[in-house]
């Protein structure tokens, strides 16, 4: 963040007149607002994405009536719930009741704080960044078993704790396989951790190792259950516990463990990204449009720059997203005894030999090596992707069904 | 054994389901937009034997009062008396559609198949009495159809 104002500053007269506290501080703020904005207009879009994505996949449209194509529905869902009567129960402690939902809110939000959205908007780029990310996102718990307890309800007492059991538990495996990216490059910091990788795909963190590959998909099941989604959406539990932990909230208060909701899940596909896919890197697609637009050394080329890695990182993010999304409306939910085993039979002691071995490679296999590695590692993805969509084909031509690619209706 | 087998059957299964759900993205939904958003009225979609409103084909009743005695619930109101110019006739032909049930007991006795259903079943309105359907208009007398026998 400081090298970008800095830049900015450098070609200003006004700027450069103020002093420079002033001038960070003020761009700090504006970029904190900006990425609020970012969350909450995500949040909404993510809302309606995923109910349209749910339609397709189970036949029918979804929401396509509130403006074009439905795409006002979230703000019609908004008003509808902002104009809600605020209820706390009587019997419920009232002083925790009002907290948790800002808690959980907050652990959300605050992951945000070391968002790399590009190689200089960040707002802050902490040395100990993943660390710091895994420790606020730690609060969320508290929020959680807090509203669930203070609520007095038994369903959503239950779905307190079953949400601190998973998220306390999938923060083992989730933790090795980050402590073994932290491995890979030395270093704790986001922005290092993404400059350690490249733009193609044979040099992400994600095919250089075939335990880096594992790795990968170790943590995205871990970050979906600490994050509570489905498969693993114990605490919600639509089906056993009315609604879970939020079960008696009402308006505003329910409206902020919905955008945590979908905060969360645009934190499980950037910490995915960051750490395995590469992050904002564009390669030379940055350098290539400046010296189109002729504004090396201006502000227009940083921010050229920026907005290139932004929109690189955004569709890794989405991508992953929409497979998060895309779970959730494939498998049906696991059971309690299922999610535990899956975690401490499977996941733990996998992350575990998998940290150990990658700790052997790094220390008996040179670098060189991991070179071919990579590329082989690319190929068996790549062959991966094909093969799933060669299956997609199959089950069309097999089910002979009518096609329609649009995704208007 | 069974435990990488599980581990392999789960990346299997679930490989699979996201193969089935990604395919079902490019298949034409199921959903009929009713009531604005279709390209023929619904009523032409529905079955040919599809049991909507009540309709009463005064040209062919005969008057038989069959289908009032076979109505569980007294929806249907038949009045028949003697007119002095015009021998027996009808003055009144009511289906209650806000009570009928739809149950089409009354279309079995007729004889000639005047009252039969329709495939109308839009019946949301203001005010219940619109849905008091007379076949007859009110001081209108309807000769009822006689059947002729061949000798």
């Amino acid at each position: 963040m400081n090298s970008f104002i800095n830049n900015i500053v450098l070609q200003s007269d006004f700027l450069q007149s103020m002093p420079y506290w002033l001038v960070s501080i003020c761009f700090q703020l504006v970029f904190i607002l900006m990425v609020f904005i970012f969350v909450a207009v995500f949040a909404m879009l993510a809302g309606y994405a995923e109910r349209r994505v749910a339609g397709r996949m189970q036949s029918r449209i979804g929401p396509n009536r509130v403006g074009p194509q439905g795409i006002l529905q979230s703000v019609a869902d908004g008003i509808k719930v902002f104009f809600k009567e605020d209820v706390i129960p009587t019997a419920a402690d009232p002083i925790l009741f009002r907290l948790a939902p800002y808690l959980v809110f907050l652990g959300m939000f605050l992951g945000f704080a070391v968002m790399p959205f590009s190689s200089q908007w960040v707002i802050s780029d902490l040395k100990l960044g993943i660390f710091y990310l895994l420790a606020v996102e730690a609060l969320v718990v508290v929020g959680i078993v807090m509203s669930g307890w203070s609520s007095n309800n038994k369903w959503s007492l239950l779905g307190g704790m079953r949400s601190a059991a998973q998220i306390v538990s999938y923060e083992v495996p989730v933790s090795l396989t980050i402590l073994m990216v932290v491995l890979w490059c030395g270093s704790m910091d986001i922005q290092e951790i993404i400059l350690r990788q490249g733009a193609a795909p044979w040099e992400w963190h994600v095919f250089q190792t075939p335990f880096m590959f594992v790795a990968f998909f170790i943590l995205f099941m871990g970050s979906l259950a600490e994050g509570n989604r489905m498969p693993f959406d114990m605490p919600e539990a639509e089906s056993e516990l009315v609604s879970g932990y939020n079960t008696e909230y009402s308006g505003f208060r329910f409206v902020l463990f919905f955008f945590a909701e979908f905060a969360n899940l645009y934190l499980i596909g950037a910490l995915a990204t960051i750490l395995f896919l590469g992050g904002w890197q564009a390669g030379p697609l940055p350098g290539f449009f400046v010296s189109l637009f002729g504004a090396e050394n201006s502000w227009f080329g940083s921010l050229l720059t920026n907005g290139i890695e932004l929109i690189v990182f955004q569709i890794k993010t989405l991508a992953l997203v929409f497979i998060v999304i895309q779970l959730r409306w494939t498998l049906p939910r696991v059971r309690v005894d299922q999610l535990m085993v899956l975690c401490w039979k499977y996941l733990v002691p996998i992350a575990f030999v998998n940290l150990l071995a990658m700790s052997l490679w790094l220390v008996i296999i040179p670098a060189s090596w991991t070179k071919v590695s990579a590329i082989i590692m690319t190929f068996v993805g790549v062959l991966l992707l094909v093969s799933f969509f060669r299956r997609v084909v199959w089950h069309l031509r097999y089910t002979k069904s009518k096609i329609r690619l649009s995704p208007f209706a | 054994m069974s435990y990488l087998g599980n581990i392999f059957t789960s990346i299997k299964t679930v490989y699979e389901g996201m193969t089935i759900t990604f395919s079902h993205l490019f298949r034409e939904p199921m959903t009929i937009q009713y009531p604005d958003r279709i390209p023929r009225p619904i009523q032409e979609t529905l079955p040919m034997r599809y049991r909507g409103f009540l309709e009463v084909d005064m040209a062919i009743c005969t008057g038989c009062t069959l289908c009032q005695k076979a109505c569980p619930i007294d929806c249907i109101l038949i009045e028949a008396g003697k007119d002095p110019e015009l021998g027996r006739v009808m003055t009144r032909f009511g289906v209650d559609l806000s009570k009928c049930m739809y149950c089409g007991l009354c279309t079995e006795p007729c004889p000639t198949g005047a009252i039969r259903f329709t495939r109308e079943f839009e019946g949301s309105t203001y005010d219940i009495k619109t849905l008091l359907a007379e076949f007859i208009q009110e001081g209108e007398k309807v000769k009822p159809y006689k059947v002729v026998k061949k000798k």
